[in-house]
This record gives structure tokens, sequence and C-alpha cells, in this order.
């Protein structure tokens, strides 16, 4: 079997100039209740690794610095 | 795979609302006990209330009701299938568990003089406490949780529980959905938490986590109490709910109705006299869109602008904080647009219907050492502050009934068959992704359960997820995160089993649009006035039993008993 990868709009953006990850903050990581949020080690700033968005807004809400913002997913909207 | 072994006297499985509680109280009523409370996701953030509540449904207050009046509203609500011994121990320990909430912080809308400003939502009661800065609530159960020393464990999945040869419950097993350890947990009691079964219709938004329910509450509690021998009461009373369309969330019909918002069809004229979401309050909101005068609407914009904006404070702050970006994107404004609505996916749930896993009053299953609590425990309609007190019933039972009973021997067997079974989509280079295996499976739960039930429809429906069935064994996982989706599709498939053998098993119709058979289209009092119960058999069939109501504690006047039956607004005829 192969796979196909299929390009996805996600809901959570991360302002990454905000983003205060590479010092070690995991908060929005750390609450998503679906636990779709991910650091990239690379470039140490957080984003959405899997398109499993309730958009109950944990991440937004209890970011530290406001970096996060939800959007409703765009089936949805 | 690395096998990560934990003990523990009281196990709490579920985070949320009703899992925090019982560990605290088990905790409480024993301090010596070691209480685990697992989590799928964080208890900071998990569960139903994640972003809290904006107030109590069902507050039985003194003054306002009485736990005896209430029981009986409960028992006409559910149309008369009700253990009224476990509705009435809600209703007499309400109270108290407000008291507790208001200690710990909780903040209840009171008037001038102090007291508690209970609001009228229900058909014959009055229940409704506003908390507006509920928004706080899941803080409040994580400082209790840290002052009575629970030992919480988050990002673990349970899969199973684990069964000591007498047939006790004697710990779990799952795994972590970050590392993919196996996690083998022993305990003396287990209390499962674990929410409604709310991933089992697809949303009509084609989205797979667009659900009324906190996606995480996928049926994980039914499955594994399903394959522990506890039997589940009402499958077949579905969870069906009036939700904004596509938002997929609750219109909010209890928080604006005390302040004269109302649903309405689209003429903009009420049609049922009460917006107390029942079976039967479905079943005219059904009729409204098969009548020709959908969409039914909540309608807010003939109010004062001073009300709408206190509702937009609450609803934009509490439980569903998206809504108002939603509106935003779409231009509704509660001042000038009515806000659409539809029929949200099947689920089971029995914070909002009747279907669970069946306890008595004192939180046991039919399993010894095996409790449940909250919307996935059989005690209907019993929202946010049933699962409180019944989470509360469980963790003082546990607690109690470790100090009475051993474990006996643990076969490893169990153990090593759940390993290779949580293992083996991590295993597989090739085979189907659960996101493709869940969304078929989803969308027929919709093309085949979705009321009105068809006996054939269902029988196609048994066809086509057997089908699926065997597609499990061919489940694909990259990482732990995507194994946590394998392992929960199969509790909704198992869910999708149970709904179909329940549902085909009740021939007639009740509850409303909950249960509405088209093959047996009344209600049959002779030969169905009884629960209908699911259980696994000790060779792995399904089976669905018969068992008699309870005889009622609280008998019902007669003009009680049809009160839910007389939803829809009766127009006078004009006169000439």
């Amino acid at each position: 079997m192969t796979y196909a990868t299929q390009r996805t709009s996600v809901p959570v953006k991360v302002d990454e100039d905000k983003c205060i990850a590479q010092k070690g903050c995991t908060v929005c990581v750390d609450v998503c209740p679906l636990d779709v949020l991910a650091i990239d080690m690379v470039k140490g700033k957080a984003f959405m690794k899997y398109d499993e968005c309730w958009y109950c807004l944990p991440c937004e809400t209890d970011c530290p610095t406001g970096a996060v913002h939800v959007d409703i997913p765009y089936l949805l909207r | 795979m690395k096998t990560i072994e934990m003990e523990t006297d009281v196990l709490v499985v579920g985070g949320g609302t009703a899992g925090p509680m019982a560990a605290v109280k088990a905790k409480e009523k024993n301090p010596k006990l070691k209480v685990m409370l697992l989590e799928k996701a964080n208890v900071k953030r998990s569960g139903a209330i994640s972003m809290g509540m904006d107030g109590l449904n069902n507050a039985v207050i003194d003054g306002h009701a009485t736990p005896e009046q209430y029981t009986k509203e409960i028992t006409v609500a559910n149309d008369g299938i009700v253990n009224q011994k476990t509705v009435y121990a809600y209703a007499s320990n309400s109270f108290k568990t407000i008291e507790q909430l208001d200690r710990w912080g909780v903040k209840f809308e009171k008037d001038e003089t102090g007291d508690y400003a209970v609001r009228k939502v229900h058909h014959i009661g009055t229940y409704v406490l506003p908390m507006p800065e509920g928004h706080h609530m899941k803080k409040i159960l994580y400082r209790q949780l840290k002052r009575a020393r629970v030992e919480v464990v988050n990002r673990v999945v349970g899969t199973r529980i684990l069964m000591d040869s007498e047939g006790k419950a004697a710990g779990l097993m799952g795994f972590d959905c970050r590392t993919g350890d196996f996690v083998v947990i022993r305990a003396r009691a287990v209390i499962l938490c674990c929410g409604a079964a709310g991933r089992l219709g697809l949303p009509t938004s084609g989205y797979l986590f667009g659900t009324y329910e906190n996606p995480t509450n996928a049926g994980d509690g039914y499955a594994m109490a399903y394959h522990a021998g506890a039997e589940l009461a009402n499958l077949e009373c579905f969870q069906i709910n009036p939700l904004i369309k596509d938002y997929n969330g609750p219109a909010c019909a209890y928080v604006t109705g005390p302040f004269g918002g109302y649903t309405a069809n689209n003429r903009g004229e009420r049609f049922i006299e009460c917006d107390y979401w029942s079976g039967q309050m479905m079943w005219e909101f059904y009729q409204e869109l098969q009548g020709g005068k959908g969409p039914v609407f909540l309608k807010l914009d003939h109010l004062a602008e001073e009300t709408i904006a206190d509702i937009e404070t609450i609803l934009h702050t509490n439980e569903r904080p998206s809504r108002g970006r939603f509106h935003e994107g779409r231009g509704t404004n509660y001042r000038q647009k009515m806000i659409e609505m539809h029929i949200s996916e099947i689920g089971f749930c029995s914070g909002h219907s009747a279907s669970g896993v069946w306890v008595n009053e004192r939180a046991e299953t039919t399993v010894p050492g095996l409790y449940a609590a909250g919307d996935m425990a059989s005690v209907p309609h019993n929202y946010m502050l049933g699962a409180f007190t019944y989470g509360w019933f469980a963790g003082e039972n546990a607690a109690t009934y470790v100090g009475e009973s051993a474990i006996a021997a643990i076969d490893p067997a169990q153990i090593e068959a759940e390993r290779a079974r949580i293992a083996a989509p991590l295993g597989r280079t090739d085979g189907i992704p659960p996101s493709q295996l869940e969304y078929k499976l989803r969308r027929m739960a919709n093309d085949y359960l979705q009321p009105p039930k068809v006996t054939r429809k269902m029988e196609l429906g048994l066809e086509r997820f057997g089908e699926i069935g065997e597609d499990i064994d061919h489940l694909t996982a990259a990482d732990p995160h995507e194994l946590m989706r394998a392992m929960e599709v199969q509790h909704i498939y198992d869910c999708a089993l149970m709904a179909t053998h329940a549902s085909l098993f009740r021939q007639e119709s009740r509850w409303g649009l909950y249960h509405y058979r088209v093959d047996y289209p009344e209600r049959n009092d002779d030969e169905w006035f009884v629960h209908c119960h699911l259980r696994k058999t000790a060779d792995g069939r399904m089976e669905s039993i018969r068992r008699p109501v309870e005889p009622y504690i609280l008998p019902l006047d007669e003009d009680e008993k049809t009160a839910y039956q007389r939803l829809r607004i009766v127009k006078q005829a004009a006169t000439a």
C-alpha cells in the first residue's frame, strides 16, 4: 500500500516571534486535550502537528506570551 | 515497546469532572490509601469542562426545588425507565456538592441577599444555577488534587481493565501516548470516569473532531466496562442534541432562556413549550425540520442591548468560548440575526440522556471493584453536578471497598494479549491509517443508526461494521500519537456495535427521537416498560437482556406522567 500526503490548512497558528518554546516553554503542548501540538526542535517553536482540533482554546488562553491563535477549522467555518 | 508497571490502591481513570472529585473524596475518606488519577490528556485542561461551564443545569436547592420533585421530573423526562433510587441519591446530595464547590471557590450567581439565583428551564421545576465565572472550574479542581496529594499521571490512555481470577477489577492496562510505552497499573479498585461516547456519529461538517463532546471522550469507558463484563444500560436511548449548526456546540437555551431567548422556527415562532433537552423535545425539533419549517434557530434578536451583552459575556468566555469567533466569521450578531441550529450526530451519554454503564446509587457497576461516574454512568440527565456527586459516591465507596477486599491471582496471559494488541498497529508498515477507518466507521454510523431507526438499515449497518471490524487487524500507527487514535477507533467500533444491538433489541419507540423505530412506532409499556441491558457473554458474544424497572420510591401523579409528551405549543383556533 502507498500513502498520499494531503495538505491541510490547520486551525492553530503560532506567532513565532512571540513563542518562547526555545526557552523551554511547553504550556500549549501540555494543555491541549487532543495532544495535537508539538515543539519543532530545530526552530524551537510550537506548531500544530495533527489536524485534530476541538477549537476549545486552552492553548491560546494559557500561552504566557499570547503567541497562539485558534481559528475555527476551515470545514466548520 | 517498554513495559511500565505501577501500583496503587484506588485508580481513577479520567481526570475531567467526576474523576478529580472521586480521587479527592477517596483520599479524604482514607488518607492512608494511595490514590492515582490517570488522564489521557492533562488534568489541567481535560474533559467536557476543559474551558469551564456556564452553570449548573440540575441544582436541587431548598426553597427552589426538592429532591422528590426533581426525581419525579427526571422520571417523566426519561419516559419512566428510571431507577429512581439513583436519581434520588443524586438529588438528595446535590446541594451538598454545591456547597463543597462553593467552599473550593467556584462562583455561583447569587441574588442581593446572598441566596443562590436559581432559574427555570425545565418543564416543571426550577434547577438552573448560572456560573458566569465558571471558566475557573478546572483550576479549582487541580488545586484540590494537589492539596489532597492525589498522584496524577497524564497522557496515559487506558484500553482494558485488568481482571483477577475471581472476576474482580484489579487495575488497568494501556499505553503512554507520548512514548508508546505499555503501561500496567495494578489497583484494588478502579473508578471509570471516561466521559461520553462522543465520537460515534460523524458531524455533518465531516470534521472528525468537530463533535459536541470533547473528542477525547471517544467511548473508552463504555468499551472498557463492556470487555470487563459489566452491564450497560439503555444504550438505545441515544444522545442527540440541538446544537449550533456546523460549530456543533450548544446554542445554550439554558443560559438564554431565563433572559427571554427561545427556540424558534424559520418564521421566528416558538414551537416548543420548554427548551430543556429531552427525547420529546428533539422529536418536535425534528418534526419542525421535516415539516418545512426549518431551520430551527435560537432567537435572541428581540432582547434588549444590555441583556444581549450579558449573554455574550457568558457564552463567549465559558464552556465553548470559540463560538464568538465562529459567529463573527458568519456575520451572526445576536442583535440582528437568529442563530441557526441543527440536530447533532448520535452518541452515548447519561449526562444528557440515559445511555451508560449501569451503576447503582453507590456508583458500583455489576463488576466487583469497578465503579463508574459522570457522563458514562447510567444515571439519567446527570449533567456536570451529577458527575461531581457520583464521583464523590464512587471515591468514598471505592475507598471503603479496598479496605475489605483483596486481589486474587492475575493471569499474566491477559497482560501479554493486551500488550500485543496495543503493539500491533505500531508494528505494521502497511495497512489502514486510523483516521480513514474512523471516518468510514462514523459515516456508516450516521447512515445506518441516526434516527428514525429502520430495522433493515440497522441490519445492513451490522454487515458494514463487520467488514470494518476485519480492517481493524490492518490498522497502522506511525507514532504513539497515531496509536492513540488507532486504539480509540476500536472503542468507537465497540460502541457502534453496542448502539446497533441495543437499538434492534427494544422493539418499540420511546424517548422521542432518541429511540424512534419506524417499524415499531408506538410506545409499548406492556412489553417494554423495562431497562434493556447489554453485556459480553463468557464466550465473547454481545447479549441484550431485560431488567425490570425498580419499583418507584416516588410514585407519579397522573398529570405529571404526560408532562413531557405535550411539549408542542398548541395554537388556539382563531375565533371568527
